[in-house]
C-alpha cells in the first residue's frame, strides 16, 4: 500500500520507552513475589543491613539536613535551567574532543550506540554498571545486533549470568543469596574452579579472574554517569569495585549513556553530592572509586569519547509541576532500602528498571500514567513517608505518589464508562463525609453493624472485592451502639 | 481555654470512647470543650486515593464546620487526620484554583493540634499521673503511627506521656518505626503486601509480652487490632487517650477484657 505524504511530519510521542513499564498490575506481581520466602528473607537481611549502615554514617554529620537542602536546591535550580546547562555541557565536552549525540527515546539511543560500536569494528563491549542503559534495554538490543555486552560490576554480572533482571538500582542482585550466586558461577563461568564454595572472597576472586580477560581485550566500553559538569564538560562515575575504572581507562573507545537530568552547573556542586551519595547509597563516608574524566588526552586513556544524552520521557516528567522533582533523583537507592513495601515484594514486582518508591513515581512520570500497568504503581505505598525522610535530595515521594493517584483516577474516568467498585465506595463516602448531618444519619445504622458482628463482636467477612480483601486477614470490631456525636447530643452538650 | 474537638470520622463512628476520653482529659484540666456539629471528616481517604474533587468537598465541609464555632484551639485524637488538615487541605484547594479556601484551610490548620501535641506543647502536661490523675496498672507497648512521627514530628511526646501514667509498665516495641501496613485504601488495594507488614508488626507486639498495644491513631490501631484478633492473639489495642483518661476510680477496661468497640465501661 502506498501512502501520500501530506506535508506535516508526524510528531513523535515524547513518552519514555524501554524497560520503564509494569507489564502486570503491581498487586498481582507483588502477591506472587510475596510467596517467595527465600526472596523475602534475603531482602529483609540486605535492606536492614544497608539501612543501619546509612543511619550510622548520616548521624555522623551535624549538617546533614543542610546538605540535603543544598542538594535539593542545586537540583531544582539545574532543572529550571536545564536547556542552557545542556548546551553549555555540549560546547565544553565537544571542545575537549568528545562527541555529543542526542536521543529522544530508548530506540534512538540504542541505534546510536550500536552504530558507534559497529564503526569500531568490534563485536563486544565491556560495561560499567549503568541505570540508563538498563532503562533503554541496551544489552538486549546489542545482542540482537550481534554485539556481546559484558557487565563488569559484580552484582550486574551475577544478574547477567543468571539470565535474570536487576531488582535494585544499587544492588541489582539483592534478591540472590551467596549459595545462589555460587550456583550461577559454576553453571556459567567456563574456567571456574569446580570446588568453588559460597565464601564471598572466593566468589569475588572467581569473578575477578573471569573479568580480567575481558578488560584486557575489550576495544569498546560503555558507561553511565553519575553526573556531568556543564562548566568543564566533565563526566563522573562513582563506584565501589574498580571495575568501572578499568572500563573507563583501558579501551580505545568510551561511550557514555546518560539521562539529561544528570547535568550539574559546576565542579563546586560535587562538594555536596559527593557527601550525599555514598552515605545514602552504600552507607559509606566515601565510595572507594570516583572516576572523573574530561575529554580526550593524547597517549592516555580512550582515543574516542562519545556521550549519548537521552530524554526518554524526562521532559515529560519535567513538565509535570507536581512531579518534576522526581528528576532530582541521584539514584542512591536509600528510598527502596527503607520502604516496607519494597522490603516485602522486591524490585521485580515494580516491572520497571526503577523499583521502590522512586520507581513508583519516576516510571509513570516518564511513560505517562496510562502506559500499560504503570497506573497501579503509585498505589504501591502505604504513604508511611520513610522514603521522603531518607531521600538525600528531599524528593517528597509521598506527595508525588498522591498526585499520580489523582492522575490515574482522572485517566481511568476518561477511559471507563461504568464506575468501578472504588468509584462507588468513594462516592458513598463523599456523600457521608461532606456533612455532619448526613454522617449523623448514617451513624444511626451502627446498631445494624453490631447485629452483623454477632456474639463475638467481630466482623470477619465483608462483601465486595475491596472490603473483602481487608477482611481476608483482619477482623473489624463491631460498631458501637451509639456514635460520639449522638452521645454528645444526648448528654445535652450541644 | 475553649477547645474545639475534631473527633474524626472513624473515632466518631467506631471508637466513640476515644473521643469521650479526649473530652474527659481536657475537662479535667479545666478547659471548655465544644463540638462543631457540622464536622464529618478530614478527607484524607479521598485525597490519598486520588479522588481530589470529592476530597475537596469533604475538606471544605471541615473548614466550614470549624469556622462556624468560636474556639481557641482545635484538637483531634489522631495524628494522620491532623496531618491531613494541616498539609493536604491547601493542596486540594490550590488544585481547584480556590485561593480563598486555601487561606481559610491554613487558618483552621494552624490552630489544629494532635492530642499529645496540645497536651505537651500548649497545655504543659508532662506528668499524666500528677496532672491528669491517669492510672492504668498494665504492661503495654506503643506503636508510633507514621503520620504523627514523620509529618507532625511528634517525636516522643506520646510515648513520654504514656510512661508517666500511674501504675503503667511500658515496654519497647521492636522496629517501632515500621509502618503497620494500614495506609487507608492501601490495605484494600494492596491487601497482601499490607498483610505481610501487619504480620511483622503483630510479631513484634507479641515478642514484647505486653497485654496491649497503644498508639495515637484509631485507624492504625483498628488495623493492628484486627490482625491480632484474626490471629487469635491475646493482646489487643487501646488508644492512648483512653489510657490517659483512665483513673483509679474510673479505670479503662482491663486489657484481657478490652472491648474497644463499645467503650461501655465508662
Amino acid at each position: 500500500m502506498s501512502t501520500t505524504f501530506m506535508g506535516m511530519p508526524a510528531v513523535r510521542d515524547t513518552a519514555g520507552h524501554g524497560n520503564l513499564h509494569a507489564s502486570e498490575p503491581f498487586p498481582q506481581a507483588a502477591t506472587r513475589e510475596l510467596g517467595n520466602a527465600q526472596l523475602r528473607s534475603n531482602l529483609r537481611h540486605a535492606t536492614h543491613t544497608i539501612r543501619d549502615k546509612r543511619l550510622k554514617v548520616v548521624g555522623e554529620l551535624d549538617d546533614w539536613e543542610a546538605l540535603r537542602d543544598a542538594g535539593a536546591a542545586t537540583k531544582n535550580a539545574a532543572m529550571a535551567n536545564l536547556p542552557a546547562l545542556l548546551e553549555e555541557f555540549e560546547k565544553n565536552f565537544t571542545a575537549r574532543g568528545g562527541v555529543v549525540h542526542w536521543a529522544r527515546d530508548a530506540e534512538e539511543a540504542n541505534r546510536i550506540v550500536t552504530d558507534l560500536v559497529r564503526q569500531t569494528g568490534s563485536d563486544e563491549v565491556v560495561k560499567v554498571k549503568s541505570m540508563a542503559t538498563q532503562e533503554i534495554g541496551l544489552n538486549e538490543h546489542l545482542e540482537s545486533e550481534g554485539i556481546a555486552a559484558f557487565e563488569t560490576d559484580l552484582a550486574e554480572l551475577i544478574v547477567q549470568l543468571g539470565e535474570d533482571k536487576p531488582s535494585h538500582i544499587l544492588v541489582p542482585a539483592i534478591h540472590k543469596n551467596r549459595t545462589e550466586v555460587k550456583d550461577i558461577f559454576l553453571r556459567q563461568m567456563p574456567q571456574v574452579d569446580p570446588d568453588l564454595t559460597d565464601n564471598p572472597p572466593e566468589l569475588a576472586m572467581a569473578a575477578r579472574a573471569h573479568l580480567r580477560k575481558k578488560f584486557l581485550s575489550a576495544q569498546v566500553a560503555i558507561s553511565g554517569a553519575n553526573f556531568a559538569l556543564a562548566d568543564t564538560g566533565t563526566l563522573g562515575v562513582v563506584e565501589s569495585e574498580g571495575n568501572g575504572r578499568m572500563c573507563l581507562t583501558l579501551p580505545d573507545t568510551l561511550i557514555t549513556v546518560m539521562g539529561i537530568e544528570k547535568v550539574l552547573p559546576t565542579a563546586q556542586d560535587l562538594e555536596v553530592f559527593m557527601q550525599l551519595l555514598p552515605r545514602s547509597s552504600t552507607g559509606e563516608r566515601m565510595n572507594p572509586y570516583t572516576s572523573v574524566w574530561t575529554g580526550v588526552t593524547e597517549g592516555d586513556g580512550p582515543k574516542n569519547m562519545h556521550i549519548v544524552l537521552i530524554d526518554n520521557g524526562r521532559t515529560n516528567a519535567l513538565a509535570d509541576q507536581y512531579g518534576r522533582t522526581a528528576l532530582n533523583c541521584i539514584r542512591c537507592s536509600a528510598c527502596m532500602n527503607v520502604c516496607p513495601v519494597y522490603e516485602r515484594t522486591g524490585g521485580h514486582a515494580y516491572g520497571s528498571t526503577y523499583p521502590g518508591p522512586i520507581g513508583a513515581i519516576l516510571s509513570p512520570l516518564m511513560t505517562g500514567i496510562e502506559a500499560e500497568d504503570n497506573g497501579s504503581l503509585p498505589y504501591a505505598s502505604s504513604l508511611c513517608g520513610a522514603c521522603y525522610d531518607a531521600c538525600p535530595v528531599k524528593i517528597n515521594i509521598p506527595d508525588i505518589l498522591v498526585h499520580l493517584r489523582g492522575e490515574d483516577v482522572a485517566a481511568q474516568h476518561q477511559q471507563r464508562k461504568l464506575p468501578s467498585e472504588m468509584d462507588l465506595l468513594m462516592k458513598g463516602a463523599e456523600i457521608a463525609l461532606s456533612s455532619g448531618k448526613v454522617l449523623n444519619l448514617m451513624e444511626k445504622a451502627l446498631p445494624v453493624g453490631r447485629l452483623a458482628a454477632g456474639r463475638q463482636k467481630k466482623i470477619k467477612k465483608l462483601p465486595g472485592k475491596l472490603a473483602g480483601a481487608w477482611t481476608s486477614s483482619r477482623d473489624i470490631p463491631a460498631p458501637p451502639a451509639q456514635s460520639f456525636r449522638d452521645w454528645w447530643k444526648k448528654e445535652g452538650r450541644g | 481555654m475553649k477547645i474545639a474537638l475534631f473527633a474524626t470520622c472513624i473515632v466518631d463512628a467506631m471508637y466513640p470512647s476515644v473521643a469521650r476520653a479526649t473530652v474527659q482529659i481536657l475537662e479535667r484540666l479545666g478547659h471548655e470543650v465544644v463540638f462543631p456539629a457540622g464536622q464529618a471528616c478530614c478527607g484524607q481517604m479521598h485525597t490519598n486515593s486520588g479522588y481530589f474533587d470529592a476530597a475537596r468537598k469533604v475538606a471544605e465541609n471541615h473548614v466550614h464546620a470549624f469556622e462556624a464555632v468560636e474556639y481557641d484551639v482545635a484538637v483531634a485524637p489522631s495524628g494522620s487526620c491532623v496531618a491531613s488538615v494541616r498539609h493536604q487541605h491547601r493542596m486540594l484547594a490550590e488544585r481547584a484554583g480556590d485561593t480563598d479556601l486555601a487561606e481559610r484551610a491554613d487558618a483552621v490548620g494552624a490552630t489544629t493540634y494532635e492530642l499529645t501535641q496540645l497536651l505537651v506543647d500548649v497545655l504543659g502536661v508532662t506528668n499524666a499521673a500528677e496532672q491528669l490523675g491517669s492510672y492504668f496498672p498494665h504492661t503495654i507497648t506503643y506503636h508510633p503511627s507514621c503520620h504523627g512521627m514523620r509529618l507532625l514530628r511528634l517525636g516522643d511526646r506520646q510515648l513520654d506521656l504514656l510512661k508517666t501514667v500511674g501504675g503503667i509498665d511500658v515496654v519497647e516495641l521492636p522496629d517501632a518505626d515500621q509502618c503497620c501496613g494500614f495506609g487507608g485504601t492501601f490495605s484494600m488495594k494492596n491487601s497482601q503486601v499490607s498483610t505481610a507488614m501487619l504480620e511483622d508488626k503483630a510479631a513484634s507486639i507479641r515478642s514484647t509480652g505486653a497485654s496491649l498495644c497503644s498508639g495515637g491513631d484509631a485507624s492504625c490501631l483498628m488495623h493492628i487490632g484486627g490482625g491480632l484478633s484474626r490471629a487469635g492473639d491475646a493482646a489487643g489495642t487501646l488508644h492512648l487517650a483512653e489510657i490517659l483518661a483512665s483513673t483509679i476510680d474510673s479505670p479503662a477496661p482491663a486489657p484481657a477484657a478490652t472491648d474497644t468497640t463499645t467503650g461501655a465501661t465508662r
